[in-house]
């Protein structure tokens, strides 16, 4: 190991675990970070041991990741207790010297990954560290020096081994934003719709669209904004559309079960303003997403979005299949526009040629797909001649279906040909779910008409409204 | 609604419409409400705004000040030329009125600081 650049190890939440890779890779090339694996690391280890240039990179690294917990400087790694300490005995004491002046407090933290241990098994841990020539006095609040003990003992908390397989000892660098998932929970948030994404997974899709100051980040179905907050967060400047009128104005049924009506002030930039990001929201519009109303050389420097799969909301578009319809004259007041079905492949189709259009070169687009497990294949994701597809992690979502968090980067502007109608070949999702769901034709078009009457309901009150 | 978002929207998506741009602006409510001060951000905005659009806008309000008509030389180190840019761009907002479509007259209603730019299904 080259003493040049140190070792780390970097700490992860155990939770959608296959993010965490597509996060570091984007954050990575955000920051022009360069970052080495000593070990490859496995999907279902929470750890990394990494190297990296300088300490800042890792600091960095950390102030921008949600699925770091924690990052230490690496001193010492054995597969037993007692290699660990051989090694540190062993550890090149010039280099961290410094770490036990006098003046410098500190603290030993013990930690066994998935196992209990006593109170007292703990203090003997530390004390078997007595041979560090520490000279300050012990801080357990604020201490100058915090160091690491790990002992890793798989991640199956019901049945540990006996003996760790892993031990690590090292010296505490930073921690990742897991407080900051908490900071924006749903609970404790002004205005929430049924389809609000939870803060964890907003602020991995912000990273991975590599919002960074002064970025003007778009969602086109931008419900109750719940990806803006996280985009606003890292210093996106934000917009966002979507076709309810009353969601955009917080008109719609409440969605906490205990509320019976919603308060008077629920908006998009309500929630701005409660997390002291108001100076972030630029505008919210009403608006159908096939029909663009953007101006044609404008450019978005990110994009992300959850569009509708067509299973809690409809698919949607304004249209009518009706040759020369005209409305008449009379009826324009109260008109309500007429829908025809915008299919998945269309929207995603939509959602790629508006973002060749109008996205920087490098920009991401970062979505949400939905998908049959069986089915699935990376043929069958939505594609586009001006981007690569960066990352494409699973969530599950039930035993057959789930959906993948899907980045796009923008490598080229597109030909006159590659702007004009661009149809992926997708399957429809929606006809699967009800098949799989073995719904019997006359549930689902009870269901859907169901869903289209709730659309007509929802137009008429926000007409009433206007 | 800002003049910053006014000055990205068109109403090309009605049918027949071939430009749509500027949208004309009829205010019946204008607020001014107090937004950090970024000029990083706005500089990196000027170069995407179109000037007399925005000047024009910010004129139809009765905003415009002393605005200069033209962008200035060397803006990104005039803060007070920032600091005016960032106050049309972001601060003035449009609460309730219409946005205008300029080749057809179609109204778009803003309400409550949100435009609703829905057509109907006779006109896409
Ligand atoms: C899955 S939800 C997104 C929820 C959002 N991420 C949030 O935080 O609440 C999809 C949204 O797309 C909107 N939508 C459906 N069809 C649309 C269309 N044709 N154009 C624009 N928005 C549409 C729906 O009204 C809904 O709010």
């Amino acid at each position: 190991m080259s003493r040049s650049c140190r070792s780390y190890l970097l700490w992860f939440a155990q939770e959608h675990t296959e993010f965490r890779f597509a996060e570091i890779k984007s954050l990575l090339s955000l920051f022009k970070i360069e970052m080495r694996f000593i070990k490859q690391p496995k999907d279902i280890e929470p750890y990394w041991l990494v190297e990296f240039n300088s300490e800042n990179d890792v600091k960095l690294l950390a102030s921008r990741s949600v699925s770091l917990k924690n990052c230490m400087e690496l001193w010492a790694h054995g597969k037993t207790v007692s290699e660990l300490h051989r090694k540190m005995k062993e550890y090149p004491m010039h280099l961290i010297k410094h770490y036990f002046e006098p003046s410098k407090s500190f603290k030993i933290e013990v930690e066994t990954f998935c196992k209990h241990v006593s109170q007292q098994e703990k203090v003997s841990k530390i004390e078997a560290f007595s041979y560090l020539p520490m000279c300050g006095r012990v801080d357990l609040k604020q201490p100058d020096v915090k160091m690491q003990y790990i002992e890793y003992y798989g991640i199956e908390a019901n049945n540990p081994p006996e003996e760790p397989y892993d031990v690590f000892f090292g010296r505490w660098v930073t921690s990742g934003l897991r407080q900051l998932i908490k900071k924006l929970s749903l609970k404790t948030r002004k205005f929430i719709g049924n389809t609000s994404m939870d803060p964890q997974l907003s602020l991995l899709m912000a990273n991975q669209a590599k919002i960074t100051e002064g970025d003007i980040v778009l969602d086109p179905f931008v419900g109750s904004g719940s990806l803006l907050v996280a985009a606003a967060q890292f210093g996106g400047y934000v917009l966002g559309t979507d076709i309810d009128y009353l969601m955009l104005h917080g008109r719609t049924r409440p969605t906490r079960i205990k509320q019976t009506i919603r308060e008077k002030d629920e908006s998009v930039k309500a929630n701005m303003e409660q997390y002291d990001l108001s100076h972030r929201y630029l505008d919210v519009l009403v608006n159908d997403f096939s029909a663009s109303f953007w101006r044609n050389d404008f450019k978005f420097d990110a994009i992300i979005t959850d569009p509708p799969y067509g299973i809690r909301e409809a698919t949607e578009k304004i249209g009518t299949l009706k040759k020369n319809y005209k409305v008449k004259e009379e009826h324009l007041p109260t008109h309500i526009p007429a829908k025809i079905d915008y299919g998945i492949s269309n929207i995603y189709g939509d959602l790629l040629l508006f973002a060749a259009k109008h996205l920087k070169i490098g920009g991401c687009v970062v979505c949400w797909f939905p998908v049959f497990r069986e089915d699935y294949n990376e043929k069958c994701l939505p594609s586009h001649p001006c981007f690569t597809l960066t990352a494409n992690s699973e969530q599950g979502l039930s035993k057959v279906t789930s959906r993948r968090l899907l980045t796009f980067e923008k490598i080229r502007e597109p030909t006159v040909e590659e702007m004009q109608q661009y149809t992926c070949n997708i399957s429809d999702f929606r006809e699967k779910y009800y098949e799989a769901r073995e719904e019997s034709r006359t549930e689902r078009r009870l269901r859907e008409s169901k869903i289209r009457q709730d659309n007509r309901e929802k137009h008429e009150l926000s007409k009433s409204l206007t | 609604m800002k003049l910053l978002t006014h000055n990205m929207l068109t109403s090309k998506c009605i049918k027949g419409v071939s430009v749509g741009y500027p949208l004309k602006i009829n205010a019946s409510d204008v607020k001014e409400t107090e937004i950090d001060f970024n000029p990083e951000f706005v500089s990196k905005m000027i170069p995407k705004l179109d000037w007399p659009v925005l000047y024009e806008a910010a004129d139809s309000l009765g905003k415009v000040g002393d605005l200069p008509k033209n962008i200035i030389e060397n803006f990104e180190n005039d803060e007070d030329f920032l600091k005016k840019v960032h106050h049309i761009m972001l601060e003035v907002e449009i609460v309730n009125g219409n946005l205008i479509c300029p080749e057809t007259g179609r109204k778009f209603p803003i309400n409550n600081g949100i435009p609703n730019m829905l057509l109907n299904e006779d006109e896409i």
